[in-house]
């Protein structure tokens, strides 16, 4: 699976965003993370193959949580689902 | 080959027709309109860029921009799923534009994964066809007539303007009807 990874001088929390190359909110999270210099992996769903697709709507249905994106991971234990800067910011201290 | 103009084009004609706004921040509406023009190049239809497509055009009719959700989500959160359409507060700036949850089902999400569609496939071609009919009949949709021009729309809410003559939603009453089995 292609995770890029963006370098940040945050790195308390293990950041993974599971986005769209197409869509805007996943942008905007990506961004969001960016100006806030944390450090964060992503994965643009759509350009994965079948299988990889797979994997990730696994480990997204596992934690319980809804097929949308973009999808936080927080040290693979808290989801947030869509751009949520005011859960982002908590979960993240920010 | 599409181009960005003829997505934004569509897209305007749309919205016109239907008494809605396109998202009033430039980049985020040239970002939407990218990823409009991006999967209808990969897809062959301009699915909606902020929703995972199949590539199959009979799981993905439903999230064809204009997707199937766009007139409630308007309605209810003031914009459509992406933020492509917006309501006239919202393109105003009185109302702040926020994330809409996703109003799509989730066995339908579910179908752009491969190993679930071959399941919902083979569960498909055993189930029996009436089961879509009545589907359909529980929603929440109704039929809505233009006291103005008599156009006749099957939808949950009226639209915000007749897309025949531009008659406001007021104009617009409920048809009611009834199954009479007796004559």
């Amino acid at each position: 699976m292609n995770i890029s990874k963006v370098a940040g001088t945050n790195n308390k929390h293990k950041v993974l965003v599971y986005a769209l190359s197409t869509c805007v909110w996943c942008k905007m999270t990506k961004q969001y993370l960016k100006d806030n210099n944390v450090e964060y992996e992503y994965v643009d769903v759509d350009l994965c193959s079948e299988e990889e697709k797979n994997q990730i709507r696994k480990h997204i249905q596992d934690k319980g949580a809804p097929l949308g994106y973009p999808t936080t991971i927080i040290d693979d234990q808290k989801v947030i689902t869509g751009f949520r800067k005011d859960l982002l910011k908590e979960a993240l201290e920010l | 080959m599409t181009t960005i103009e003829e997505v934004k084009r569509r897209a305007e004609a749309d919205a016109k027709t239907f008494g809605y706004y396109l998202n009033p921040d430039p980049n985020f509406l040239q970002g939407l309109l990218e990823g409009l023009k991006r999967n209808e190049e990969r897809y062959g239809y301009p699915s909606c860029p902020c929703r995972l497509a199949s590539g199959n055009l009979d799981y993905d009719r439903d999230i064809i921009c204009p997707c199937d959700y766009r007139d409630p989500d308007v309605a209810q959160f003031g914009a459509c799923y992406c933020g492509l359409y917006v309501r006239k507060d919202v393109y105003e700036h009185k109302t702040e534009l926020a994330p809409v949850p996703e109003r799509r089902p989730a066995e339908k999400q579910m179908r752009s994964y491969q190993s679930v569609s071959t399941e919902v496939e083979a569960k498909a071609a055993t189930a029996p066809e009436r089961e879509e009919l009545v589907q359909i009949t529980v929603g929440k949709k109704k039929l809505w007539y233009c006291k103005q021009c008599g156009y006749v729309v099957f939808r949950e809410d009226p639209p915000y303007i007749c897309p025949v003559c531009k008659a406001k939603r007021e104009l617009f009453a409920e048809i009611k009807t009834k199954v009479d089995f007796f004559g």
